[in-house]
């Protein structure tokens, strides 16, 4: 485990946050250590927003504690305001400006000095690859520019935080390479929290995950303790033809917990898809391979199931649902 | 304060690029003109005791009631409704600094377009050429009273508009509230259940609350530190109300 800085860039600790009788965000701690790039994860009303909200300051917190970069949110606000660049759900803007007129009052409003904000504008238009639409009208652009410059905004003053909410919802393929790109470029200079329910693209961007269900942090590490830590298993795929006689015995002699999970239909040429699922996270593709051929069992194809974020994801959602089904006090569903 | 003039700044220049505004304008001063008109061409027919400029400001009341919504409506209400108030306000920028860039704003363009007004007197001179017509003194009490009534009616319309997410409510509300605020003060001094014994504090507050008398002291030249007061500190009043009136919103939202 690497060395935590003495501070770290966002600080939560059992944060609660209930509008009129709902409780959205029911006693979060986390905290994400400079330079980092946290994944927000979670289905719709879960509490992402809500929490990014809090961050910021724009909502008071109902009890807890939020500091971003050692400054407590409820009490030195100011100071907090100074350290985040934000960029909300739908990333609102103002329609009637044209982009760098935008920037340059956004500019001016998060105190770059003026002798800079030229030339911190024209970086931020050539990293968002803005350039060509820099005199346009923000109402005329399209989805994917819109959102760039969105983007281009909360990275305009330099802070230390970013926040963006859903920064890649509505746009294409294309643009989502081109965005998760720049926030891998911010990977190490500056901490950044963004929140989705596109997997994948959590995968590809953050170092960490933080997986949240109707308030409470069900998951978090990197994808890949959460895959061992949530689904705890491997599977392996195999297209075999020949009986199987007492393969379930040569299997349970390579590794105890490896039985067959299922077996699929024959097809036209003799084969079937063998699913095994074993708890040992090792690689054992060798010697499942050999026990097939010990058996006199022809073997077409083996692979190795890679379980994805969606996976873990949908299991640890779902086994927060169980844990709320069983619990004896009813919890009100945000 | 150090963001009141970047926001400031900012809101002039959406109001002056806006098209709207330039129609708001045309028409102010196109209805303007036709009650100017309409006063000279009582004046060619007969004398009058009024001079022309106090004939013309005692339709004030009348671009108020127009203006003062079509001005403010918009400030608060479409900033939430778009929710760009939310990236407005993580920067390090107060709810104070926005109410009142905003404010000043309006502020601004209201005596911008009162003051446009000030040609008709030029024409008038011009080619009139007739010194009566012209009284300074009813067009500079004019103008005074303007600009000092314009810091309430603005304020109310600020208000108004931080009360809703809809343009056309906040437009209405400060249409109602400013119709309240100009004639029932009127309607209430004239009320004959306020003139007993143990109502006579409210009396005095209505008629300390004369906007219409207020008008006719200032084209006389009294100009009355109560009187002035009674503008700031409603204006100031209803600010207060603006700011918290946002702050509370975004609690609930």
């Amino acid at each position: 485990m690497p060395p935590i800085p003495p501070q770290p860039a966002i600080e939560v600790s059992h944060l609660v946050k209930s509008y009129a009788g709902v409780t959205a965000v029911n006693d979060i701690s986390f905290s994400v250590p400079r330079g980092e790039i946290l994944g927000f994860l979670g289905p719709n009303g879960a509490g992402k927003s809500t929490t990014m909200r809090i961050l910021t300051g724009y909502l008071p917190a109902t009890s807890g504690q939020v500091s971003i970069c050692g400054f407590p949110v409820a009490s030195e606000i100011d100071a907090v305001k100074k350290c985040i660049g934000y960029m909300p759900e739908n990333n609102p803007l103002p329609d009637e400006m044209r982009v760098s007129e935008y920037l340059y009052f956004r500019g001016r409003l998060k105190e770059v000095p003026r002798g800079k904000l030229g030339s911190r504008i024209d970086e931020v238009l050539e990293l968002c690859d803005l350039k060509r639409v820099r005199h346009k009208i923000i109402g005329k652009l399209s989805k994917g520019f819109r959102q760039r410059v969105g983007i281009a905004e909360s990275v305009l003053a330099e802070p230390p935080v970013i926040i963006m909410d859903e920064p890649t919802i509505g746009l294409d393929p294309h643009q989502i390479l081109i965005v998760r790109d720049l926030i891998a470029s911010l990977r190490g200079r500056m901490t950044v929290l963004i929140s989705s329910h596109i997997l994948p693209e959590i995968e590809m961007t953050c170092d960490r995950v933080l997986i949240i269900n109707q308030g409470r942090i069900v998951a978090q590490g990197t994808p890949a303790e959460l895959r061992r830590e949530v689904l705890g298993q491997s599977a392996y795929e195999i297209e075999a033809s020949g009986h199987i006689g007492s393969l379930p015995f040569m299997l349970g002699s390579i590794d105890l917990g490896l039985s067959i999970a299922s077996e699929g239909p024959l097809d036209e040429e003799g084969f079937r898809t063998i699913k095994l699922k074993t708890l040992n996270p090792d690689d054992m593709g060798e010697a499942i391979l050999r026990a097939f051929m010990f058996e006199g069992l022809r073997v077409r194809a083996l692979s190795r199931a890679h379980p994805t974020l969606e996976d873990v994801f949908l299991a640890a959602t779902r086994r927060s649902w169980d844990a709320v089904v069983e619990d004896p006090k009813p919890t009100p569903r945000p | 304060m150090k963001h009141f003039l970047t926001i400031l700044s900012h809101e002039v220049r959406m109001l002056l690029v806006s098209p709207s505004t330039y129609i708001a304008a045309v028409g102010f001063l196109s209805v303007m003109g036709f009650m100017f008109t309409g006063i000279l061409e009582a004046y060619s027919k007969a004398p009058q005791d009024l001079s022309p400029a106090s004939a013309f400001f005692e339709i004030y009341y009348f671009p108020v009631i127009f203006m003062v919504p079509l001005l403010t409506m918009k400030c608060l209400a479409e900033e939430r409704r778009l929710g760009t108030i939310e990236t407005l306000l993580t920067t390090p920028v107060t709810t104070t600094e926005v109410v009142l860039g905003k404010y000043a704003a309006a502020y601004l363009l209201y005596l911008l377009f009162w003051g446009s007004t000030a040609g008709f007197f030029y024409i008038l001179k011009r080619f009139a050429g007739d010194a009566h017509l012209i009284d300074p003194g009813p067009i500079l009490g004019g103008y005074l009273f303007v600009s000092v009534s314009g810091l309430l009616f603005i304020a109310i319309g600020v208000f108004a508009s931080s009360l809703s997410r809809n343009q056309a409510v906040a437009g209405m509300l400060s249409v109602t509230m400013l119709v309240a605020l100009i004639f029932g003060g009127q309607y209430l001094a004239n009320a004959s259940w306020l003139d007993r014994e143990a109502l006579s504090p409210i009396k005095d507050a209505v008629h300390y609350a004369q906007i219409q008398q207020h008008y006719q002291d200032f084209t006389r030249g009294v100009v009355d530190m109560r009187e002035l007061l009674f503008y700031v500190s409603g204006s100031v009043l209803a600010l207060i109300f603006s700011i918290l009136s946002v702050e509370t919103k975004l609690l609930h939202s």
